[in-house]
């Protein structure tokens, strides 16, 4: 087990960087988890840490030691990709043991090591057989054996459970849980699944288009997003944004939208009169109260049996309700709604959070 | 509808039949000319089967002629030239599947380019180069010559088979701790398994029947091939028909041994399971 340290590290394919500098330290057993839209360069940093990558510049240091420009055999680390990657020509068993018979282990201390590994996967009847022979989650479990028989320093996953179906999902999920707090190991995990993002990581790294937006824990993500980015990405349905300007005096502010509507907020520092504002809240958190003070048009009702997501119109802007209160089921046309003012995010007018 | 099935499975079979007869006919023809005795050869007219068969063709191309030596060298050379240019085409196809350098693009036109003139443009040069080598009227000089021509088709042709095993495969081999040559030995190329098989066969065939560099580079029997052998039972005022077609029937044996050795591989498909289907 390790720490992993990056530093300004930066990607590029040719003329085009890809990521600009990424700056992460990783304590040693700790969970992170990457996430981020498609194509902004997650499985890209992964890779690197791997070494499966050249690093354009900056460095990665994995227990101390600076590997740019180690072999990826070299650095010990294991890897689950999203397609598995299984050697068709193998046994389970073999596949398994492949990294322990590259480093010439002894042939008990292999079997004893996959025989451990099958058994907490639950693989053991399946040791004999070819990866063609195997469904889509046993091949995601054997994939799984591969990377713990050995003590690898870390564990990278791009994506592990893809490829599952949403059961199935829900398993693995728990399991890799389950097996990170036994093994204790430093992992790395890259997915798209919200989720599995709050449920697994002890961090968060958010990422867009190749730089990092915010590292923090699931909850500080949810409840302090850095910026409108993260505020959007994080939670689902995803934020409520009304774009107004800011104004304030008196020791009171407020945003107020293009209809000259004034939304009152408690005054923020790093806001400037009279510059554009962004007003953000979740769903889960708009009130539906008969006295509130904004008046919402309904346009959608989506049930989903945890609770129900309104499609609303706010004075002109589209906007979403969660509420577990059946009554909305059949709403009238037109709804009063409360923004509570703890609930509510601000963003300056370059996006960045302002407290 | 039941009646219509079935006529057409019956329509069917009888394509593939009728193919299977148009492609062996020759090959049927070859042996039966081969069993025919010489007096019944132009005397029954055209038959499909002669009314005595007879195996002394084969016993004289074996035990009187200089057939032996042909074969001995045909099986040499081109065994030879099938085993040089699967292992030149496994590294380079695998290099030009995987790595990314700066030549590579013009080093695949070049390739291209040597596949584009007729052979017979450069008998010609060849044997000046090799005259001086000591390399004519020698089974090496026709190694090389066949292996440098039918390289570039052959890295082409491995080259496709790499491209078509995914690169996780090996990058997974890596992390577990293989170098990337181990990754290749050990991991792609038991998957490419069919593809060196095709190769072989491809390039074993090639070499086999190719008549023009062993006709224009090896004189006298004892380094001629097959091919070349063949048309020393043509003389200046007859053509042995029973003896060529025996010869040619015992030609035949090799490659189809060779087939039956390496079909296994070309039809089963090696990668299935692994990855996600
Ligand atoms: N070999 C390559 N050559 C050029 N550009 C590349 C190459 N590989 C990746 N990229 C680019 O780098 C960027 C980051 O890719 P990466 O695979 O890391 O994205 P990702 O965050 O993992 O996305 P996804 O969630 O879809 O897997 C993308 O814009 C991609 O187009
Ligand atoms: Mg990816």
């Amino acid at each position: 087990m390790a720490s992993i340290d990056v530093q300004g590290v930066r990607k590029n394919y040719g003329d085009v960087e890809v990521l600009h500098g990424v700056d992460l330290t990783i304590r040693d057993g700790e969970f992170i988890v990457l996430v981020g839209p498609s194509g902004c360069g997650k499985s890209t940093l992964l890779r690197m840490i791997a070494g499966l990558e050249e690093v354009t510049g900056g460095d990665i240091h994995i227990a101390g030691k600076h590997v740019n420009h180690l072999a990826p055999k070299d650095r010990d680390i294991a890897m689950v990709f999203q397609s598995y990657a299984l050697y068709p020509h193998m046994s389970v068993a073999d596949n398994m043991s492949y990294s322990l018979r590259l480093r010439k282990t002894p042939k008990e201390k292999i079997a004893s090591a996959v025989g451990a590994a099958a058994a907490k996967l639950g693989l053991d009847p399946l040791l004999e057989r070819r990866p063609k022979a195997l469904s889509g989650g046993q091949r995601q479990r054997v994939a799984m054996g591969r990377a713990i028989v050995r003590q690898p320093k870390a564990f990278l996953f791009d994506e592990p459970l893809s490829n599952l179906d949403a059961r199935l999902r829900e398993q693995m999920r728990a399991e890799i849980k389950k097996m990170h707090g036994d093994l204790g190991a430093t992992s790395i995990y890259v997915t798209h699944d919200q989720i599995e993002a709050m449920t697994l990581a002890d961090r968060i790294v958010a990422m867009h288009a190749g730089v990092v937006q915010q590292i923090g824990s699931p909850l500080d993500l949810y409840d302090r997003p850095a910026n409108l980015f993260v505020a959007g990405f994080i939670g689902s349905p995803g934020m409520n944004f009304l774009e107004g300007t800011y104004h304030s005096g008196d020791g009171k502010a407020d945003i107020r939208l293009s209809d000259g509507t004034a939304i009152p907020i408690r005054p923020r520092e790093g806001l400037r009169d009279g510059y554009a504002a962004t007003l953000g809240i979740r769903p889960e958190h708009v009130e539906l109260k008969e006295d509130g003070s904004w008046q919402a048009d309904v346009e959608l009702v989506e049930p989903t049996g945890l609770g129900i997501i309104l499609h609303l119109s706010i004075h002109g802007q589209s906007f979403k309700i969660f509420t577990a209160d059946r009554a909305v089921l059949s709403p009238p046309p037109s709804l009063q709604v409360n923004f509570p003012e703890e609930h509510l995010h601000v963003f300056d007018e370059d996006g960045n959070r302002a407290d | 509808m039941r009646a219509k099935k079935l006529s057409l499975t019956i329509a069917h079979r009888l394509a593939i039949l009728a193919y299977i007869v148009f492609a062996l006919f020759p090959l049927f023809w070859l042996l039966k000319v081969a069993v025919t005795p010489n007096d019944l050869l132009y005397s029954e007219g055209v038959r499909m089967w002669p009314s005595r068969a007879t195996l002394e063709h084969f016993e004289f191309v074996i035990a009187h002629s200089a057939f032996p030596t042909f074969f001995r060298n045909s099986v040499i050379v081109s065994g030879s030239t099938a085993i040089a240019v699967t292992i030149i085409a496994s590294l380079a196809g695998y290099a030009l599947s995987r790595f990314s350098f700066r030549a590579k693009y013009w080093l695949i036109a070049l390739m291209l380019i040597t596949q584009m003139f007729p052979l017979v443009m450069l008998v010609a040069p060849i044997f000046k180069m090799l005259t001086p080598l000591g390399l004519t009227n020698s089974l090496a000089g026709l190694v090389i010559v066949y292996t440098a021509f039918n390289a570039p088709f052959a890295t082409f042709l491995m080259q496709s088979f790499f491209d078509g095993i995914p690169k996780d495969l090996e990058e997974a081999a890596m992390i577990d701790g293989a170098t990337q040559f181990k990754a290749f030995r050990q991991i792609i190329l038991p998957l490419t398994l069919p593809g060196i098989a095709a190769t072989l066969g491809f390039v074993f065939t090639a070499a086999w029947s190719e008549l023009l560099f062993a006709l224009m580079l090896i004189s006298g029997n004892d380094a001629a091939t097959f091919p070349v052998g063949l048309l020393s039972f043509v003389s200046k005022f007859s053509v042995d028909f029973g003896q060529m077609m025996a010869a040619g029937v015992l030609a035949l044996i090799p490659a189809c041994l060779f087939f039956l050795l390496i079909q296994r591989y070309l039809v089963q498909g090696l990668t299935a399971g692994a990855v996600k289907g």
